[in-house]
């Protein structure tokens, strides 16, 4: 036997055991890919069956053929929805509640952000008597969900004649104790040095608020845009509460209300709707990822 | 704690605190204490008289073998809510968290799915499983299993946690992700050249470094299960059939909006506040011991 042939047969169990060790991660990574492929098919089938379903007509998804494939109906059902709604149940132009839910979503944010970052300011950068207690009433509206005090919140909003107006529908939603506790936590890491500078430089505090804490919180405030804006679009149990005119319904509400009770429901209006209510909250969510899952760990913690 | 260097003004804070105070007590603390107040009252069938019970309206509450039940439907409703969401998130992060190939786009498309309203979640579980035009309601009647979740209260109780599950496993994810990712790479490293399997390192490393993250995921989602469901419920069972889908939230929902009952609706309500308490509670005990560390 040969030098190289004994190192051939030498060699040869431990090239099979390689081999096996390659093996075995190729099918483990095959394994991977494959659950996470059927997570994946989990999230995005119910999705496909509506969007498939919003391109057939009302007879077709009527009858429970549940199509998988395009139909020839899109333009119609889309147009239908926008223009009109679901003509048999509530009517209410689907267009008309996207504006409502924009508007409601958009200004939940920019209102929890905007009186937030000035009171957790207030509380950061100044001495005043009251200065624990009022932080302390902020932070314990965390504990005082929407959903606990439904009915005496609804009489105060009526009370001041707030049903079914947009005030209504926003503004008792928009104290904000965790992004109050976020801008709180970032304004304590802005070094002293800073403020001395700003002092000597003859700057009041409106203005470090405006050239030095504001700048430094954009990312934040980045990240606290598409959890709030998500959280007041996708808001259920208050809008049902406090409106009930068509005028400021909005699109989470109106799906729910367009089903009615199944009787004579225009299931493929139902599916065009649901796509296009789920269109925007999706977009922010997906076009600001990177802000918004590294904020969403940072504030919730 | 404190900044040292601060500036000089009382009236400028005021004025800052004032929109988020305002807001807070007119609508927090205002109808939080009227909820409180009325939970001790009870009106004639008229609502012209109004008289102080005390605690009647807590011990009738707790007579009532129907809120017993709905007691109960939400704790089988949101442990399983909770156990669900947590497995299968953890899985699919363990997963997306290997290096493999697509991992960034598996990631998106297991996010995504966090934008998704709870009502609007219970709406695309209708087109999967509603008896008549739903796709795996169609198929469990056309095998033979009479499936409708509109007559049966357990497949009911089913399809409302389902929905709801799902619903939350994206945020699951997106927390155990970024568990995972702060977890030392040397640690996994060391454990695979003393030749820990992959199975074994996951549950000697991983999972015991991955327990803060998993008892604030526990909290938050039994919070939510308790609270941000009720759109899940209201769209796709209205709390029936028989109450069998009826939880403390919808239960007090339907008492005061419906049956008008002011009383029983706020001892409902006080009771739902110190469920929020304790859950807030045991977040920040769990949030100190982890300081501590």
């Amino acid at each position: 036997m040969s030098t190289t042939e004994l190192d051939r047969v030498l060699a040869l169990p431990a090239t099979e055991a390689a081999l096996a060790a390659s093996r075995r991660r190729r099918r483990a990574g095959l394994l991977t890919h494959a659950v996470l492929i059927l997570g994946v098919v989990l999230f995005a089938l119910p999705i496909w069956i509506v969007l498939m379903g919003s391109t057939h007509d009302a007879a077709t998804v009527g009858r429970g053929e549940v199509p998988l494939l395009p139909g020839a109906e899109a333009v119609e059902n889309y147009l239908a929805a926008w223009h009109g709604g679901a003509s048999r149940t509530t009517n209410v132009p689907v267009a008309a509640m996207l504006w409502n839910s924009l508007v409601m979503a958009l200004l939940i944010a920019l209102g929890k952000i905007a009186i937030s970052v000035i009171s957790a300011y207030a509380v950061v950068f100044f001495r005043f008597p009251g200065r624990m207690l009022a932080f302390w009433a902020i932070f314990i509206t965390l504990m005082l969900p929407v959903e606990v005090r439904i009915f005496p919140t609804f009489k105060v909003v009526s009370d001041l004649g707030m049903i079914d107006t947009y005030a209504g529908l926003i503004v008792p939603l928009i104290a904000s104790a965790t992004a109050t506790l976020l801008f709180r936590q970032l304004f304590l890491t802005i070094p002293d040095e800073f403020v001395e500078a700003a002092k000597i430089d003859g700057a009041g505090p409106l203005r470090f608020f405006w050239d030095v804490a504001l700048p430094l919180s954009r990312t934040n405030m980045a990240a606290l845009f598409v959890i709030l804006f998500v959280y007041g679009w996708n808001q259920y149990l208050w809008p049902l509460l406090v409106t009930t005119s068509a005028e400021v319904e909005t699109v989470v509400v109106g799906i729910v209300k367009m089903i009615g009770s199944e009787s004579n429901t225009d299931w493929n209006l139902v599916m065009a709707t649901t796509v296009l209510a789920l269109l925007p909250p999706v977009a922010v969510v997906v076009l600001m990822q990177r802000w918004f899952v590294k904020g969403l760990t940072e504030t919730e913690k | 704690m404190n900044r040292k260097v601060i500036f000089r003004g009382v009236a400028l804070p005021y004025a800052l605190l004032a929109p988020q105070l305002a807001i807070t007590i007119l609508f927090f603390f205002w109808p939080a204490g009227q909820a409180i107040w009325f939970s001790f009252l009870r009106q004639d069938a008229f609502g012209i008289r109004t008289q102080f019970v005390g605690l009647e309206n807590f011990a009738d509450l707790f007579a009532d073998p129907l809120y017993i039940a709905v007691i109960w439907n939400t704790v089988v409703f949101s442990i399983s809510v909770a156990a669900l969401s947590l497995a299968v998130a953890l899985l699919l992060a363990v997963l997306a968290d290997r290096q493999i190939r697509g991992a960034g786009v598996y990631r998106t498309l297991l996010i995504w799915p966090y934008a998704i309203a709870p009502a609007v979640a219970a709406v695309l579980w209708i087109f999967m499983f509603h008896p008549t035009i739903g796709l795996f309601g169609r198929m469990l009647n056309g095998l033979g299993i009479a499936w409708d979740y509109k007559l049966n209260g357990g497949q009911a109780m089913l399809v409302v946690i389902l929905a709801s599950a799902w619903k939350q496993v994206s945020y699951n994810f997106i927390f155990f992700l970024a568990g995972l990712q702060s977890i030392p790479r040397s640690v996994l490293e060391a454990a695979s050249i003393d030749g820990a399997k992959p199975v074994r390192r996951f549950w000697t490393i991983v999972f015991p470094l991955l327990s803060p993250t998993t008892f604030f995921l526990l909290v938050v989602n039994l919070t939510y299960a308790f609270f941000d469901t009720f759109g899940v419920i209201d769209a796709l069972t209205k709390g029936g059939p028989a109450k069998a889908t009826e939880t403390l939230i919808y239960r007090a929902y339907v008492d005061g909006r419906v049956n008008l009952d002011l009383g029983t609706s706020s001892a409902q309500s006080v009771v739902l506040m110190l469920a929020v308490i304790a859950l807030t509670a045991l977040q920040f005990r769990f949030i100190e011991r982890r300081v501590h560390y």
